[in-house]
C-alpha cells in the first residue's frame, strides 16, 4: 500500500521548490487557456450552466450557521438561498461535486508533475506566520466579494465572460484594478 | 436542438451530479497544469513577471466564446436555455474590486485555492477558511445590505444588447483585445525578465 506521505514527493525531479518560483512542467498557457475553454464550453453543452467555485464555501457556512443558530438563517434570504427548502441535503449540490472534482484532478495534475508537496507559497523574505494572515485576510475579502458579485473568477469572470455577459464583464475588469491597485502594497509577501 | 444536453432531459438530476465530479476533474487538471496552484505563479500576473492569469483566462473565454457561438449557429445549442447571470451593475463592481485586492493578498481566487490545497499548498487551507469567514460577515450583513445588493439591476443582458451593436463585431472587438492583450503580456514579461537580469548583474 502507497503511503501517503509518499504521494506528496515520490518524484526525483522537485518541480515545487520554495523561494523562488520554478516554470518546470507548466504547460503552454495558450494551450491552457485552450483547454479550459473547452471545459467551460462542454459544461455550457452538457449542462446549460457555466463553472463555479465559491458556492460550495457558502453552501458550507450557511449549513454551520443553521446548525450553531437556527435563527439566524430563518429570516436571512442568503443563507436560505444555500439551505434550500429541506427536502434534500444541501451538499447535494452540482457546484459541490463540481468543486470535489477539481480537488481530485489537481492532485492527480499535482501528483503526475511532482508538485505535490507540503509548503507554503510565498516569497522568501516573508514569514509564514504572516503568510498565513494574509491568506486568510485576502480569502476573507474573496468570500465578501464573491457573495457581492454574485460569483468569482470561475462563476462571474470566465462564465460571465464567456456569454458577454455585462455584469461578468464589469466584475472582471474591477478585478484586475483591485489587484493591480493593492499589488504594490503586498509586494513583500511575493517579491 | 440536441444541447444543452441536461435541459433536453438527456440525463437526471443524479447523474448531472457524476458529469459535475467528471467536468471537476478536469477543470481542477488543467488549473493545475497551468501553474494555477502556485500562489506565487497567480500573485506575479500583478507584478507583470508571469503573465499566465490573463493569458489562461482571455483564451478560455475567447475559445469558449466562439464555441457557444458557433454550437448555436449551425443549430445544436439552444443558447436561451443556457443559464444567464442577472447584472447588477454596482454590487458586481464593487465585489469584483474587493475580490481582486482579496485574489493579491490571499493569493488565490476561490477555484485556484481548491487546488492549491488538494496539491498540499498549507496557506491555501488559511485562505479557504478566510474564504468562509468573509462569506459569514457578508451572511450576517445580509438583512443590512439587500437594498444595495439588488440595486442597478439592469436584468439579462448582454454587452451587444448594451451597446446596440451586432454580436459577432462584439466577439471580433474582443478576440482582438485578447490578442492587443497577449502582445502587451509578452512584451512586458521580456522587460520585467530584462530588468531582473540586470538587478541580479
Amino acid at each position: 500500500m502507497l503511503k501517503f506521505k509518499e504521494w506528496f514527493s515520490h518524484h526525483h525531479e522537485d518541480n515545487a521548490m520554495e523561494g523562488h518560483i520554478t516554470q518546470k512542467h507548466y504547460t503552454n498557457p495558450y494551450l491552457i487557456g485552450l483547454l479550459l475553454g473547452i471545459v467551460l464550453l462542454s459544461t455550457f453543452l452538457i449542462m446549460g450552466r457555466g463553472l463555479g467555485a465559491s458556492g460550495v464555501l457558502s453552501t458550507a457556512v450557511s449549513v454551520a450557521v443553521d446548525k450553531v443558530a437556527p435563527s439566524q438563517t430563518e429570516n436571512n434570504d442568503f443563507y436560505k438561498g444555500y439551505l434550500g427548502d429541506g427536502t434534500k441535503n444541501p451538499f447535494k449540490d452540482w457546484l459541490t461535486f463540481n468543486i470535489l472534482g477539481a480537488v481530485l484532478g489537481g492532485f492527480i495534475s499535482g501528483a503526475i508533475s511532482g508538485r505535490n508537496k507540503l509548503m507554503v507559497e510565498k516569497g522568501p523574505r516573508f514569514s509564514k506566520g504572516k503568510r498565513f494572515l494574509y491568506a486568510f485576510i485576502g480569502g476573507s475579502l474573496m468570500g465578501f466579494g464573491a457573495k457581492m458579485a454574485r460569483g468569482c473568477t470561475s462563476g462571474q469572470a470566465l462564465t460571465g465572460g464567456a456569454m458577454l455577459s455585462v455584469g461578468g464583464w464589469a466584475f472582471m475588469i474591477m478585478v484586475f484594478v483591485g489587484a493591480y491597485g493593492m499589488a504594490y502594497f503586498v509586494r513583500r509577501q511575493w517579491t | 436542438m440536441t444541447a444543452p444536453l441536461f435541459k433536453f432531459g438527456y440525463f437526471n438530476d443524479e447523474v448531472s451530479l457524476i458529469v459535475a465530479f467528471v467536468i471537476g476533474i478536469f477543470f481542477g487538471l488543467v488549473l493545475e497544469k497551468g501553474g494555477f496552484g502556485s500562489a506565487r505563479m497567480l500573485a506575479a500576473q500583478f507584478y507583470f513577471t508571469d503573465m499566465r492569469v490573463f493569458k489562461v483566462m482571455f483564451t478560455a473565454i475567447v475559445t469558449a466564446m466562439i464555441g457557444l457561438f458557433y454550437f448555436s449557429w449551425v443549430g445544436v445549442l439552444d443558447l436561451s436555455l443556457v443559464y444567464f447571470g442577472e447584472t447588477f451593475l454596482l454590487p458586481q463592481l464593487l465585489g469584483g474590486l474587493i475580490l481582486g485586492v482579496g485574489f493579491v493578498i490571499g493569493g488565490y481566487c476561490p477555484g485556484t485555492s481548491a487546488v492549491a490545497i488538494s496539491t498540499g499548498r498549507i496557506d491555501a487551507i488559511f485562505y479557504a477558511l478566510g474564504g468562509m469567514f468573509g462569506i459569514f460577515v457578508f451572511g450576517e450583513m445580509f438583512p443590512y445590505i439587500t437594498d444595495f445588493f439588488y440595486s442597478t439591476a439592469m436584468g439579462k443582458i448582454n454587452l451587444p444588447e448594451l451597446l446596440d451593436i451586432n454580436y459577432g463585431l462584439i466577439m471580433l472587438v474582443v478576440i482582438l483585445m485578447a490578442i492587443g492583450g497577449f502582445t502587451a503580456a509578452e512584451w512586458a514579461e521580456k522587460l520585467m525578465a530584462n530588468k531582473q537580469s540586470k538587478a541580479r548583474g
